[in-house]
Order: structure tokens, then C-alpha cells, then sequence
């Protein structure tokens, strides 16, 4: 047994017991701790795939971005009251419970049928590297590149707008 | 390297706009009182990237790695696009001093825009595609909203927000099962191995995603719930360049996926035809019982859609012909006669209901001849610009063996000319009511108006000009 099957065995350990605290704690803040818990522990099995760059974006847009969303949210909901997070069975929790298990067999029969241990073997070593993707942004992808930043701007000075608190000319901060 | 300067020109218009929209934001932000230079800068930045497109119009060919089309059909757009924002901004000082909303962001928001629409046209990769719309939509979205104190114009931008938001979706979703069926998002790529997957069902289900997602934008029924309410919210100047610009560039979009890259097979041919037909109906006979100009006029650029749309479903290249015609066209006649709602109507609400138009021709004759030429235009009367277009469309449906469509498209206009020439009827033929009195037009936004008149009647008369420009696109 070499030193990184051990250590993958506690992460992916850890990752498991992690998600079940997810959806088993009764404080939805405890929950999303254990989330971002999760995300870090996944975030270090992709480095062990060596795909340094999704690691890196797991930690940023997930454990960081979205996470802090998640937060602003139950905040605001104020989810106080236990009565309404009971469980409680209706048809619409049954035909979503069935649409789920009917994408888990999917998924399983995939799983067993189509995949094999050739079809699993690791792809080029510098493929998920932050350089290789550097490379293909900034030379074959320069243009949306360049495009997506003009994106973001316009969406910041529109949402600066909308939240200023100038509603017509010379009436507040102008 | 991968970029050379070759490539740099081809693209020079929209790199232009991009750094002097930028420009324009630290000027807004460095100055006192910015709006009045905003728009001045904002109307020679427009000018100076239509003169660049003309440029770049014989530079056939792509840049940037096969991501943008260079050349006539993004140029031809390109224009179309400036044109749409200039005639927009020209009206847009007067409306907003009587809003009292003249801010600098406007003009920084709508060069966004402008920019978005040209990079939808020159797409060649559906990435760009879809960054050039959501650029353009989340300005548009801004702009809908721009009248903060307005009730109306916050529903208009989170009503346009929320679906837009959606139909994007449905777009996104679209792209990635094109991208699951041909393993490219590059729509020349797509094209040569279309022999192979087009027996895929994967790819004609992301084709029509692709298709429900620009709908949504060009608003054909039944994606148009959003159009009367977001139009009759908006800045009126606003409304007038979404009902153009952000329409033009979605059938841009259209053309380059469904009549450069995935040809439409006769199924699919047949489902825009139902929508081109549904639309042009029933876009139409909604705007006839409309007593508010700005909804009518939004029914009205709907039924356009429609009649634009029968280009598409011709997929041949008397449709493309067609549908660019009409698009340059369209935006001269629908921006003038939402020019003319803008120069008239004032904070009060008056002059947003038809019936505030009775007499007008006596108090101010001079508009009323405007807005009657832009009715004429809209309702397809020759030798008008509105006219050809038409004609070109409808001839494109006959010779692709779809005369029922071309018989629906001219019921259609029949059912239109009434409410158009209503407008005409109460500015000319109905007594001036007590007591009202004169408004005061302004200068920047007549000269508009005249420009967009002058146009709709130059290219009326001389089509075969602006037709000749849309041979050999590609």
C-alpha cells in the first residue's frame, strides 16, 4: 500500500462522512460549513488527478463564491423555525424522489456497462495544468477571453447604477 | 504568436468601440456635469466605428483563430447596429432632460450594447455568439430600468431580466448539445462535418434550443409575452433601439447558425415557417385593439419579426437577401416612429395614447408628415423602404415553395395597415381637442427624425443598391 492510495482513502473517508453531515445536521449553518468542508476535500482529490486548475477554481467559485451566497441565504430566509424543514411526503416530493432514482440507475448502468479501467486511465500529464489552459485561453480563446471582461464590466457599472441612490438629476449625489 | 495586426483591422470597429466605451467611462467618471460631453463623444465614437466598418468590409475572411467573421456581413450589421444607436442617441439628449435622467452611464450602457450586437454578427463560434448577447442584453437590461423612479420602467427591466435570463438558458443548453453532437462550438467547423451528424437527433434538438433562445430575443410568438410591457416601460429612445438594434442582431445570429452553419432540414424549416406564420398573425391582430402607442408599436415590431423570420424559413439566399434588407430598413422606420413618441410625449404621460395624437397635423405639421411617412413605411405601402423589404421576404418564401407563407405574410400586412393608418387618420382627419396646447420639439431630436425619414425614402427608392451589398456574404 503506497503513501498516496492511504492518503486518498482518508480524504475520500473524510469527503463521504462530510457530505452525510451535510444533509443530516438540523442547523442549515452547520450544514453549509460541512459543505465547504466537502468542496476543500474534493478540491485535493483534483490535485491528485493532477488537474491543478479545477482544483484551484473548486476552491475559489465553490468553497468561496457560491458558498458565500448559500450563507447570504439562509440568512436571509432566517430559517429559525424546525417546523418548517420537517419532512413531509407529497406528490410532488414522490415524483421528484422517483425522477432521482430513476438518473441514479442511469447513472449506475453506465457506470457498469460502459465503463472500464482503460476508458479511466489519466490523459496527458500537463493537460489540466493552470499553463496549459493559459495557453489555450490566451491564444486560441483571446477573443471571448478579451470579450467576457467588457461582459463583466458592463454588468458591474449597470448593477453601480441601478443601486445608486440618484434617482433623477441633481437630487442626491450627483 | 497567434494574432497578427491583419487581424487587429479586420476587427477594428469593434476593438475601437470597446476602448472608446471605456474611454468614455473614465471621462464620466472624472467630470462634474458629464452627460452633455457623453453624448457628444458618444455620437462621433459611433461615426468614427461606422467608418471603420466601411474598412473592413472587403477584408473577407476570419480572424482570431476562426472566433470572428470578418468582412461583408459583419460590416453590413455592423452598420446596421450603428445606425440604430446613432439615430438612438441623437434622440436620446432631448428625452432624457425631460426625464431629467441624463446620466452619463447611458451612454456608456448603450455603446455596450452597440458593441454586444456587433460581436453576435461577427460570430463565427458560438461562444462569441453568446458573449456577444449577453453583453448586450445585460446593458439593454440596465437601460429598460434606466427611469429608477418610474414603477413601470423597474417592472420593464426585471421582467426583460428574469425571461431573458431564462431564454438564455435555453440557448446555453442548445450550444452544449451542438457541442456534444459535432465535438466543436465553431460554427464553420460545425458546418464541414454536418454531412456526418446531421443524421444526430442530438444535434437537432440543440439546433431548435439554439432557435427557442434567439426567439426569444427577435420576441416571436409565442416567446413575445415580454415585448408590450418591456417596451412600454422603457425610455421610450430605449425601446425604440431594443426593438431594432437588439432584434437585428439576433436575426444575425440567426442567419449565421441556421443559414451558414447547421442548414435547417425541411422539419425544421417548416417549424420557423409555423413561427414565422403565428407571428406575423398574431402580432398583428393583437396591435389592432392597442390604444397605447408605445404597446402598438411594440405588437407592431413583433408582427415584424414575423415577417423577417419568413426570410429564415426560406433558408435560401433571396431569404438572407431578405431578411438584411429588412432589417436596415426596419430600423430607420420603427426608431423613427419611436423618435417621434419620444420628441412628443412628456413626463405627465400625454402623447402615450393614440388618442392624444387627434389634430396633430395642425398643431405641428411638420412631425405628423414625419410619423405619417414612418406609419406608410411600417405598413409595407410602396415605393417606401417597408415595401421592398416585403417584397423581397415573401418572394423568398414563393421560390423556396412556401406560397401559403407568403399568402399568410400578405393577409397579415392587409390586417396592419389598419391600425398604422388609424395613427394617420387621427393626426389628419380629427379635430384638435380644447384647450391643448403646443410642445416644445427639439432640435437634435427633429434632425433624427428627418434623417430616418430621409432614409426610409432613399431606400425605397433605390433598393437594388443596399441589395447588391448583401451578395456574397461569406
Amino acid at each position: 500500500m503506497n503513501l498516496e492510495l492511504v492518503v486518498f482513502l482518508i480524504l475520500a473517508a473524510a469527503a463521504v462522512v462530510s457530505a452525510i453531515l451535510v444533509i443530516t445536521r438540523k442547523n442549515p449553518v452547520t450544514s453549509v460549513l460541512y459543505l465547504v468542508f466537502n468542496f476543500f476535500i474534493i478540491a485535493i482529490l483534483y490535485l491528485f488527478l493532477r488537474a491543478q486548475f479545477i482544483a484551484i477554481i473548486q476552491i475559489t467559485v465553490y468553497a468561496g463564491a457560491i458558498m458565500v451566497l448559500f450563507l447570504f441565504v439562509i440568512m436571509l430566509l432566517n430559517l429559525g423555525d424546525d417546523k418548517l424543514l420537517k419532512w413531509k411526503l407529497n406528490s410532488k416530493r414522490t415524483i421528484a424522489s422517483l425522477i432521482g432514482l430513476v438518473l441514479l440507475a442511469e447513472i449506475l448502468y453506465y457506470v457498469v456497462n460502459f465503463v472500464s479501467a482503460s476508458s479511466l486511465a489519466p490523459g496527458s500529464e500537463s493537460m489540466g495544468t493552470v499553463g496549459a489552459i493559459g495557453k489555450i485561453l490566451y491564444r486560441n480563446y483571446l477573443f471571448p477571453f478579451e470579450i467576457t471582461s467588457i461582459l463583466l464590466l458592463a454588468a458591474m457599472v449597470g448593477a453601480i447604477f441601478l443601486a445608486k441612490k440618484r434617482f433623477t438629476e441633481g437630487s442626491d449625489g450627483d | 504568436m497567434s494574432f497578427n495586426y491583419n487581424d487587429m483591422i479586420a476587427v477594428s470597429p469593434i476593438l475601437f468601440l470597446s476602448a472608446y466605451s471605456l474611454l468614455l467611462l473614465i471621462v464620466d467618471a472624472s467630470l462634474k456635469r458629464p452627460a452633455n460631453i457623453c453624448y457628444w463623444l458618444t455620437l462621433v465614437g459611433l461615426v468614427v466605428s461606422g467608418f471603420l466598418t466601411v474598412f473592413t468590409y472587403n477584408a473577407s475572411g476570419n480572424a482570431f483563430n476562426g472566433m470572428v467573421f470578418t468582412g461583408r456581413f459583419p460590416a453590413f450589421f455592423e452598420i446596421v447596429f450603428v445606425l440604430s444607436a446613432a439615430l438612438s442617441v441623437l434622440l436620446s439628449k432631448p428625452y432624457l432632460e425631460k426625464e431629467r435622467i441624463n446620466f452619463g452611464e447611458y451612454y456608456t450602457l448603450l455603446l455596450f450594447a452597440t458593441l454586444g450586437m456587433m460581436i453576435m454578427a461577427s460570430a463565427r463560434d458560438l461562444m462569441v455568439l453568446f458573449l456577444g448577447l449577453e453583453l448586450m442584453s445585460i446593458s439593454l437590461y440596465v437601460l429598460a430600468g434606466f427611469v429608477r423612479r418610474d414603477a413601470k420602467s423597474n417592472e420593464a427591466s426585471l421582467k426583460y431580466f428574469l425571461l431573458g435570463a431564462f431564454a438564455t438558458g435555453f440557448l446555453l443548453y442548445g450550444i452544449a448539445l451542438v457541442y456534444g453532437a459535432s465535438g466543436t462550438t465553431n460554427l464553420s467547423v460545425i458546418l464541414e462535418r454536418f454531412s456526418v451528424t446531421q443524421n444526430d437527433p442530438l444535434l437537432w434538438i440543440g439546433a431548435a434550443l439554439i432557435l427557442v433562445g434567439l426567439s426569444f430575443k427577435i420576441s416571436a410568438v409565442p416567446f413575445h409575452m415580454w415585448v408590450p410591457d418591456v417596451y412600454e416601460g422603457s425610455p421610450t429612445t430605449i425601446s425604440g433601439f431594443m426593438s431594432t438594434g437588439s432584434k437585428a442582431a439576433a436575426f444575425a445570429a440567426l442567419v449565421l447558425v441556421f443559414s451558414y452553419s447547421v442548414h435547417p432540414s425541411w422539419q425544421l424549416q417548416l417549424v420557423i415557417a409555423y413561427l414565422a406564420a403565428f407571428t406575423m398573425v398574431i402580432g398583428n391582430l393583437i396591435a389592432l385593439v392597442q390604444t397605447n402607442i408605445k404597446r402598438m408599436l411594440a405588437y407592431s415590431s413583433i408582427a415584424h419579426a414575423g415577417y423577417a423570420l419568413v426570410g429564415i424559413a426560406a433558408a435560401n439566399s433571396l431569404g438572407r437577401t431578405g431578411v438584411l434588407y429588412y432589417m436596415l430598413a426596419y430600423t430607420f422606420m420603427q426608431i423613427g416612429a419611436f423618435g417621434v413618441v419620444s420628441v412628443l410625449e412628456n413626463k405627465e404621460g400625454k402623447y402615450l395614447q393614440i388618442s392624444d395624437y387627434e389634430g396633430l397635423a395642425n398643431k405641428h405639421p411638420v412631425i405628423a408628415a414625419l410619423m405619417a411617412l414612418f406609419m406608410f413605411s411600417l405598413a409595407g405601402l410602396p415605393p417606401l423602404a417597408g415595401f421592398f423589404g416585403k417584397y423581397y421576404l415573401f418572394a423568398s418564401a414563393v421560390s423556396a415553395q412556401m406560397t401559403w407563407l407568403a399568402v399568410v405574410g400578405v393577409l397579415a400586412s392587409v390586417v396592419s395597415v389598419y391600425f398604422y393608418l388609424n395613427v394617420v387618420v387621427s393626426m389628419y382627419f380629427k379635430e384638435l381637442p380644447e384647450g391643448s396646447t403646443s410642445v416644445a420639439i427639439s432640435k437634435l431630436g427633429a434632425t433624427a427624425l428627418i434623417i430616418a425619414a430621409a432614409a426610409v425614402i432613399e431606400l425605397g427608392l433605390t433598393p437594388g443598391y443596399v441589395v447588391a451589398l448583401t451578395e456574397r456574404l461569406f
